[in-house]
């Protein structure tokens, strides 16, 4: 991480504060999501293993509906040569995963707090573990879907895809970190969740290390 | 020519083998199959779902390792042998997909009960399906082959994940899995000696075959891409 990496955060930044259009876009897409969920519910009482699993749900269609925007707004607009001139693919990445980092941290507090007030089942016990495994959950799902989405903005189908291609990637992350969910709802130690948290850590290491090094070629003509 | 021969042969003594030799309480004579308790007369899938489901991984590896040679090279070969390997793998897949799923009807009760070995295959044909998806998306040849590529191995690695870890820690009906303990762990086989060897036999002699029809696979999409190159030019 370098100061051109940062001073491309702050680009996508200044540009998202002008139009806010992947804010406003993904906090109405999480509202329409929950209020979906919550209609579909109705006055039933769900498990909290349902609840872990729809909360998933929404954060990964959430992160979905945005987080293809990194890449592809750079394409749409032409920039993308300009950003290749000056600087390296690696500090392109960096600069992006940064601002999808935050995206996702951003809208998952947002989801968590909605939860939490709307779902009487998603009561976290063990507070720490849930904390835990919501950072590194983020970070994986931020890191899979920046480079997916760079894959996206080189392809010629934009929108349909972007889903299509996450699913499977993300697929090990989601599941591991429903059952972390599910544990910290239940109360368990961080010795019982040591094999989940293992999973999601390794997951995370291994995404970050194949991006940076594949990079190079999706982002290179 | 012989091998073709030796491996004709092979194939026909391990479809026989498989399906006609009887499992019996106490194996007596060579051709005679023990009995498993908990797998009864289903046990005999083995001999046909392991080497399509083992296919179906070795044809994704093969994919990604020609995709890392084209990354490396930028030789538009590879990208055809990484492809037409995943057209094998695909095939395999869903066969590995179906043979289990009609073998869990027996066994389990219901064709599908996601058991982790189900969810890896499905994340497996995901995969496969969205790897596809992508490389009809794009016209260029050399965007194609290079975005294929790497999305292949951003995939493959995650695939440990699917097909190794999870089936081993999570509980499941799968024989092999962790909580396992009548039916046979995949590491440590209750199989006795000619049951390996039909079964390894079967491995042999599907990969054999699977290397084969690799091999007319990518040597006629690069002739394709040739003749049509021509045509053009």
């Amino acid at each position: 991480m370098n100061s051109k990496a940062l001073a491309l955060y702050q680009k996508d930044f200044h540009s998202e504060m002008r139009t806010r259009y992947a804010v406003n876009s993904l906090a109405m897409f999480v509202i329409v999501a929950v209020s979906v969920i919550l209609f579909s519910i109705g006055n039933e009482t769900i498990t909290q293993s349902l609840t872990a699993g729809l909360f998933w749900v929404v954060i990964f269609f959430s992160a979905m509906s945005g987080l293809s925007r990194a890449f592809v707004s750079e394409e749409e607009r032409g920039t993308t040569l300009a950003l290749q001139l000056v600087a390296a693919p690696s500090t392109i990445f960096s600069g992006k995963l940064l601002f999808n980092l935050i995206l996702v941290f951003c809208m998952n507090v947002v989801i968590t707090v909605l939860y939490s007030a709307l779902f009487d089942s998603f009561a976290v016990k063990n507070f720490a573990l849930f904390a835990v495994s919501f950072f590194f959950g983020n970070a994986g799902l931020a890191i899979a879907s920046t480079i997916i989405a760079a894959i996206i903005s080189k392809a010629g189908a934009k929108g349909t895809l972007y889903p299509v291609l996450s699913f499977p990637i993300l697929l090990p992350l989601i599941l591991t970190s429903v059952q972390l969910t599910l544990m910290s709802f239940e109360g368990s130690t961080f010795l019982d969740a040591k094999f989940e948290l293992a999973i999601i850590i390794c997951y995370d290491i291994i995404m970050l290390t194949a991006s940076y090094m594949l990079f190079d070629f999706v982002w290179k003509d | 020519m012989a091998w073709k021969i030796f491996l004709f042969i092979l194939l026909t003594f391990v479809c026989v083998a498989g399906i006609a030799f009887p499992i019996v309480p106490v194996p007596t004579k060579w051709y005679e199959f023990p009995f498993i308790p908990g797998l009864k007369e289903n046990a005999k899938i083995i001999f046909f779902h392991v080497p399509t489901a083992w296919l179906s991984v070795i044809a994704f590896l093969m994919s990604t390792i020609y995709s890392f040679k084209y990354l490396k090279n930028k030789n538009l070969d590879d990208d055809a042998k990484s492809y037409a390997a995943a057209q094998l793998g695909i095939i395999f897949c869903v066969l590995a997909t179906v043979t289990g799923a009609v073998w869990a009807k027996f066994a389990w009760g219901s064709y599908w009960s996601w058991d982790p070995r189900q969810t890896s295959i499905f994340a497996l044909l995901l995969i496969y399906g969205a790897w596809f998806a992508l490389r009809s998306s794009i016209e260029s040849e050399e965007k194609r082959a290079a975005l294929s590529s790497v999305y292949s191995i951003i995939a493959f690695v995650t695939v440990p994940f699917f097909v190794f870890i999870m089936p081993r820690i999570m509980k499941g009906l799968h024989p092999g899995s962790a909580d396992d303990t009548n039916s046979g762990p995949v590491v440590d086989f209750k199989m006795n000696a000619n049951m390996e060897l039909v079964f390894f036999l079967s491995l042999i002699g599907f990969t054999i075959l699977y290397f084969w029809m690799w091999n007319i696979g990518y040597k006629s999409i690069i002739y394709k891409d040739k003749i049509n190159k021509q045509i053009r030019g």
